[in-house]
């Protein structure tokens, strides 16, 4: 089998707080393939942006790297120095963030901040640059005009745009993506969702997709990845986890949001928070909050049994245990 | 229908100006607006960002004036309130809850500094030192508890949702008739809306108070509201009951929201992307505003502004197309 393009093994994330570390991404692996869409989701604080930023090599202090590797194309970027990150950093892969307004510079222009990117990275002839800058605005369906525009100019929906424009500069492999829509209503959310999928199947990138809302993943994923509390409760092929949910945490994810066909019912949602990481409940961490715990759920800390082609962190799903039927 | 509706609009219209003081230039933010909620009923106004929704809110809460038009509240005209006394009483009787529960609530404050504001300066049959315990009994009602535990709690101490839910509860401290929620649910996360979405409908049944539920997301106001309104840039296009306008819509843009809600239980329809935005309506001639996006639009569409009009009994779109297909128009509605 060739390597995967990204694999990321046993990584923990620590942030250091006055009260003592907390870890927010706790023995977390898995790997992303060539040209596959890899979704993550889960709650806020669930670890998901900070899972994103430990694999881009953006945390900031109080957030560390505690141990784990990242391996991009064989080589771990743990250890990679400022320098070589830098080469690496939207060359071979690249970064979309949650807001465009924020991560756009609000005082130059959407062609000046394009064409920093390329200098960046040693292209030198202004008449390339001008060339590519109108060439990836276009691919995103936005007018080159647009180039000595301001971010303020734009909508959202463009500034999104233009952000997944920067970030194709020049055809990386991998590209991440944290919310990009999140800011985004529907109608905008869908046509952006669209964008990326025809990009990805043009230029045969992948894509590490963060989001809160699995509904918006389902057609575009080819695995999802449910996060929870720092951890990874299920790993699955998106059909699979939408049909057959392993874990009670991704069946409730999946009945939280309500449909606009189908028959008018009831929901519940999750009840509850997320719990605080810095003192996580005993046992497994969803248990005060799942509907199908039984005896052993709050003293024995699940392992990742696989079923099937998927993952799940839940003991009903181990084998060694009696499921709460036979008891 | 016989007594009057608990709140109405009649041609309502927000006007700003726009660039410098020479300009002269006119955004259109909502444009004759004709809307009304009942008692005891959720009405959900569903539209794009920069669909006008909360600019109409906004009126609606006297956050600031109508450019003309007039707005009816049990059947009195807001604008021959005068006196402060009877402003107060409106603004008790129709709260707002806002979008960002990160930014509405002061964090420098417990949580239970506005809620015994809004007692003392509303409530008068609460005396000053019940307003605790009528504090503490609120929140438990809107499912925070123990509620005298949360009242000396900070914003920051709190999630997204349990702040929202103090955003309803400083509403509800004023026995509001009618809740003007912007965007409730959207800052927060999925398996959190429907705990709102649910305590809305609650409030409902067991308070008998109506909501007005702004929201870009037609899955959420299919699941809580009585009847939707959506609008587009600045005009109400259709309206009705919800099952049936979401079951049949009548007008072309409440198809393209519909046809956006993602939905794993559907095939993806894999279609041109839709890149097409709402229009800034600036200075606006006559004609459709959602012409240029339009899949049915005919020549009358680019001259003749289209009224709400019944297409169906109890729904009403304004779209000529949609009126043309209507072989006979049925009851009226609004």
């Amino acid at each position: 089998m060739v390597a995967a393009l990204l694999e990321v093994d046993k990584l923990d994330v620590d942030y250091l707080t006055d009260a003592g570390p907390v870890r927010a991404v706790d023995d977390v692996s898995f790997d992303v393939g060539r040209g596959e869409f890899l979704g993550v989701v889960g709650e806020s604080g669930c670890g998901k942006s900070t899972l994103l930023f430990a694999i881009a090599q953006l945390l900031s202090p109080p957030a560390r790297i505690a141990s784990g590797e990242v391996r991009f194309k064989g080589e771990n970027l743990v250890t990679l120095t400022d320098d070589k990150l830098r080469a690496l950093r939207w060359k071979n892969f690249s970064l979309v963030m949650q807001s465009a307004m924020n991560a756009l510079n609000p005082v130059l222009t959407i062609g000046r901040q394009l064409a920093d990117v390329q200098r960046g990275h040693g292209v030198r002839s202004d008449d390339t640059i001008e060339a590519r800058s109108a060439e990836v605005l276009k691919m995103v369906g936005i007018d080159p005009a647009h180039l000595r525009s301001y971010p303020h100019q734009l909508s959202g929906g463009m500034r999104q745009r233009a952000m997944i424009a920067m970030a194709m500069l020049f055809t990386p492999d991998l590209v991440i993506m944290d919310e990009p829509t999140s800011a985004l209503d529907v109608v905008a959310q869908r046509s952006l969702m669209l964008q990326i999928k025809k990009l990805q199947a043009e230029l045969g990138f992948a894509v590490l997709f963060v989001t809160h809302d699995m509904s918006l993943v389902s057609h575009f994923s080819d695995r999802i990845i449910v996060m929870y509390a720092g951890q990874v409760a299920e790993l699955a092929p998106t059909k699979q986890l939408f049909e057959n949910p392993l874990h009670p945490y991704s069946r409730g994810l999946l009945d939280a949001f309500p449909s606009v066909r189908g028959p008018r019912r009831a929901l519940i949602g999750i009840p509850g928070s997320p719990p605080n990481l810095l003192t996580p409940p005993s046992g497994c961490r969803f248990h005060p909050r799942c509907p199908a715990r039984f005896t052993p759920c709050d003293q024995v800390e699940p392992d990742l049994y696989p079923v099937d082609d998927a993952v799940a962190r839940c003991l009903l799903h181990d084998p060694a245990i009696p499921r709460p039927a036979d008891d | 229908m016989t007594s009057p509706p608990l709140i109405e609009t009649r041609d309502l219209c927000r006007h700003f100006k726009i660039g410098n003081a020479l300009s002269r230039l006119t955004l259109h933010a909502v444009d004759d607006a004709n809307i009304m909620v009942g008692e005891r009923e959720i009405v959900a106004l569903v539209g794009e960002s920069g669909s006008g929704k909360s600019t109409l809110a906004r009126l609606l809460a006297k956050v600031y004036p109508p450019t003309s038009g007039e707005i009816r509240f049990e059947g009195r005209d807001l604008s021959t309130l005068k006196r402060r006394s009877d402003l107060l009483a409106y603004r008790r009787a129709v709260p707002m809850v806002f979008q960002d529960p990160f930014s509405s609530l002061n964090p420098a404050y417990p949580v239970s500094h506005g809620l015994l504001r809004s007692l003392k300066l509303h409530r008068s049959d609460v005396a000053s030192s019940g307003r605790r315990a009528e504090a503490a009994a609120l929140l438990e009602q809107v499912g925070l508890v123990p509620g005298a535990a949360m009242l000396d709690r900070y914003p920051h101490e709190l999630s997204g949702g349990q702040r929202q839910r103090i955003g309803f509860a400083q509403a509800l401290a004023m026995r509001p008739k009618l809740i003007i929620a912007d965007e409730p649910v959207s800052m927060l996360d999925v398996s959190i809306r429907i705990g709102l979405l649910n305590l809305m409908a609650a409030l409902r049944s067991e308070q008998g108070v109506s909501v007005l539920y702004i929201t870009h997301d037609i899955a959420s106001a299919r699941y809580v509201a009585d009847r939707v309104m959506v609008m587009y840039a600045g005009h109400v296009v259709e309206t009705g009951p919800t099952e049936q306008v979401l079951s049949d819509p009548r007008h072309p843009y409440t198809q393209l929201l519909l046809a956006a809600v993602p939905d794993p239980r559907a095939e993806l329809a894999l279609d041109d992307a839709e890149v097409g935005e709402p229009p800034k309506v600036i200075d606006p001639t006559p004609g459709c505003r959602f012409r240029r996006r339009c899949p049915l639009a005919i020549d009358i569409c680019s001259a003749v502004t289209p009224q709400l009009a019944p297409v169906a009994p109890k729904q009403a779109a304004a779209c000529h197309v949609a009126q043309q297909n209507t072989v006979s128009a049925g009851a009226v509605a609004r």
